[in-house]
Parts: C-alpha cells; structure tokens; sequence
C-alpha cells in the first residue's frame, strides 16, 4: 500500500488521463446510467452525473450522515461508497421519498432549520420506522444518533420521529376506511 | 477529500481476487463494506494504486454455526451477523459486542472480517475475536493457511498478512453450555470510538468462579486477553472478586492519551468496566447453570 499525500498538481494531470466507466444504477426506480471515473463516490455520482442533488456532502468520511441513502432498501453512507460498486444496485434518495410521513412530520414539527442535515435524517429515520413502526423516545434518539444537526438541537427532529411513527398509523388507517368504502359502494352497485 | 486515482478490480471469484493481489499486492488494498477504508483513501491517508473490490466475489456472504465455532465469510455485513440468530443463540457475545460497532448505517455496509482485516485496537470485533480463541482464514495465490487471533494481530493497525494475501473469513469459537460473556464499552457520544471496552467471559460452578477472561478495546495495542482465572478461580461471584480483577486489568492496560481522554481516565474506565462485565457475565453463567 502506497501511503503519503499526493503533490499539487499531479490530480490534474492524472484527471484528464483518467479512465471512465459506465455505470447504471437503478435511483428512486429509474434506470441511469451515466460514466465516471472508478474513484466517484456515489454521493458525487448521484450529485454531479445524475443531477440528484437532494443527497447533501458534509464530511466526506462518514461522521454527518448527511449522504445517507437507502441501498436495496437499507440505509448506508453515500460518501463511503464508490458508485462503480452500487452497480446494479438500488438506490432511493430523498427525491425519491414521495412526501412520505417522515417528510410530513419534519414540517409539522420544525425538523429542520437550515435542511442541510435534513436529507440523511428523511433516508435513516424512513428506513428505520419500516423495522420499529412505534419507537419510544429513547430509541427514536439512538435511531438518529448517526446524524449531525448543527441547527436544531435535535429536540424537534426526535419530535418529528414520534409523530412520523404517528402519521404511519393514521395513513394506514385511513386506507382502510377508503378501502372499506369501495368495498361498501362495490356491493351497492 | 476525494480518494486519489487508482485501478478498480471487480474480481467475481476468490481466486481472480488472489491473482489480482499476487500482481498488485505492493500496492494493493481489498475493499469489503469500505466503512474504514473510503475514509482513509478520502482523507488520503491511503493511496494505494490498486483497489480489489470484492463485493461480486460469489461465496463470502455465509454465516454457519458449527459444534464450536461460527463461521463468517469475508463479505458478512455487521448487521447480518448482528441479526443471526443461530449465531446469537451459541455464541451471544457477537451480538452483546455489534450493537457497539458505530452506527446501525455504518454496520449495514461495513463487514466484520474487514473490521477484524483493520486490526483497529480501537475496533470491537478484533477483541472478540481474541477472547473467543478465534482464528482467521487467509488466502493467497500461493496457498490457504488459518492464523489465531493471538498471532494476527502484530500491532496498532497492523497485521501478519502479507501483501498478497486477503482475508476470506474468520471462525469464533463457541464456548462451553452455562458459560457467560458480556461485553461494555463507554464513548463520549453514541457511536463513536470507545474510550475504553472490555469483553468478558466467565465460567461459574456450584456458586463459585471457575473460569474468567477478559480482552480489551483502545486500551491495548493489540487485543490480547487477560486470563483472570488464577485470579479468580474459588471465589464467590461479589463486588471483592470483582475489584481484585479491576486491580489487575488496570495493570495490564496500557492506555494512551488524546484529545478525547487521557490515559489515566481511560484506565480508570478499565476498572469500572471490567467490573460491570465480569458480574454480567457471571450472573448469565449462574442463570444458564440454574436452568440446567
């Protein structure tokens, strides 16, 4: 292994001789391919070739979780992955979240102020509430943990767990009473 | 903050992945689940000219649980390992140990034998690996051999395998039935690196120790275990058993001091710790011994 820091100058000459590749990668359940280089990060390659720039970076070595992206469904850090290694793979992010209950809360609680954080705490907290659907307060904390917040002080985004937990239970309430009145219409005609 | 530039391999197979590091070893590195390794190569701490990304190698995603020991593949996430429940039924102590491995994200993608690979004094894995007489199995072009956690890990970060070799998976070995582990740690925020942790095992019979163990976390600088056995050995199962222990693992601790603790915290830490497991685990021992 090769150790040190690499001397001005040389990324750019090593970058215009670099080699691409293409990759496809199946984001918010649409095929994209696009090429890049092997050593992009999936958090750039979702930023900057496709565009997807919901996905924040902040540390780049997996402290903030602000990448935070849902891989075949589980969340993972998108700074801590290179794209050429999700090939194949599938990929939400937040614009794939579809004002979930999770997006709802954040809104009726103040979860955010600046948004930076917001993305990754969306991905982590939407995948965490399909395993634990009705977490207590000190599971909502330890299931957020993994994120920074440098606005909030946290207090509104645990908040904002509980009652996305909440909305859940009310959406899916509510469809059964539509599902019901189908059924109820079905028999009238 | 981005890695530098370097070969991509995608090797399907163990022994294309081997053929790969035979070549560019020198200046090689295996990525698993990356949770250590993106890190270094974004902070540029590493930059190596060669990554061989084995996530497509077919086979190394296994978890079997054998008569002694339970066996994982290269590519076993944290998580998988962490949720299996043939492994935590005969051997608890993985579970009691990966809920402490950073964050539930960083464990759905990190793998424990890369972790154990890292040969992180500050990582869990390693430590439990250690305590449980455990062994890794290393693969090269030139032939397969199987290494004891004793004499894997050689220092801070720093292992026995050579450049081409990798790692392919580790066994854990089970203990005997009515024996208890617990494993502790304690970290300034949720998550982070241990300031300190102790993994235990203790043996009790007919209300008296028979047995004890301890390996330790960012205390030492390779996992190496304690064997409070002569110490212990005859005494009941109390706080006095418990301190003369604490006394001992204080001595063999060599901490070192950062920005997070000094060296004397960290070792004060030891003793509560260890503590804290030895009676976990001797309570679990009693409980399973009762059962029976």
């Amino acid at each position: 292994m090769t150790e040190g820091t690499q001397t001005p100058g040389t990324d750019a000459e090593a970058l215009s001789a670099e080699p691409l590749v293409e990759i496809t990668l199946r984001v918010n359940d649409v095929l994209h391919t696009a090429a890049a280089p092997t050593r992009r990060l999936l958090s750039d390659f979702l930023r900057h070739e496709l565009r997807l720039t919901g996905t924040h970076v902040g540390c780049e070595h997996g402290v903030c979780g602000a990448c935070t992206v849902l891989f075949d469904g589980a969340p993972i850090r998108s700074c801590l992955m290179f794209a050429v290694s999700a090939q194949d793979h599938a990929i939400t992010t937040v614009e794939g979240l579809a004002m979930n209950a999770v997006q709802q809360a954040f809104i009726e609680c103040h979860g955010l102020q600046c948004g930076f954080c917001t993305p990754g705490f969306l991905t982590t907290i939407t995948a965490y509430l399909q395993e634990n659907p009705a977490p207590t307060e000190a599971e909502a904390r330890e299931a957020i943990s993994g994120n920074l917040c440098r606005c909030t002080g946290y207090q509104n985004i645990v908040r904002s767990v509980l009652r996305a937990a909440e909305i859940q239970v009310l959406r899916a309430a509510e469809i059964q009473v539509l599902r019901g009145a189908e059924i109820a219409r079905g028999g009238d005609g | 903050m981005k890695p530098s530039v370097f070969v991509h391999h995608a090797p399907r197979s163990v022994d294309e992945a081997l053929a790969v590091l035979a070549e560019h070893g020198h200046d090689g590195k295996v990525l698993a689940g990356g949770q250590s390794l993106i890190p270094m190569l974004n902070m540029r701490l590493a930059a190596p000219g060669h990554l061989v990304d084995i996530n497509r190698v077919a086979g190394l995603d296994t978890v079997e649980v054998t008569a002694d020991a339970v066996h994982i593949g290269a590519l076993v996430r944290h998580t998988q390992l962490e949720r299996h429940e043939g492994a935590f039924v005969h051997l608890p102590l993985l579970r009691q140990a990966l809920v402490h491995v950073a964050h539930p994200v960083i464990r759905n993608r990190g793998t424990t034998v890369g972790s154990i690979a890292h040969a992180d004094p500050c990582a869990e894995m390693p430590a439990v690996l250690a305590l449980t007489s455990g062994y890794v199995e290393v693969a090269s072009s030139r032939g397969t051999r199987t290494v004891a956690a004793r004499d894997f890990f050689l220092g801070p970060l720093e292992s026995c395998l050579e450049e081409d070799e990798m790692v392919t998976g580790a066994s854990f070995g089970r203990f005997a039935a009515g024996v208890g582990t617990a494993f502790a740690e304690s970290t300034r925020r949720h998550g982070d690196y241990a300031l300190a942790g102790v993994a235990a095992v203790v043996s009790v019979t007919d209300g008296l120790i028979t047995s004890a163990r301890a390996s330790f976390v960012s205390v030492t600088p390779t996992p190496d275990v304690l064997d409070l056995s002569d110490l212990l050995t005859g005494s009941a199962p109390e706080d006095g058993a418990w301190a003369k222990a604490a006394d001992l693992a204080r001595e063999h601790v060599d901490p070192e001091t950062d920005i997070h603790a000094s060296a004397q915290y960290r070792r004060m830490l030891v003793g509560v710790l260890i503590a804290r497991v030895l009676a976990q685990a001797a309570s679990s021992s009693t409980a399973v011994a009762a059962r029976d």
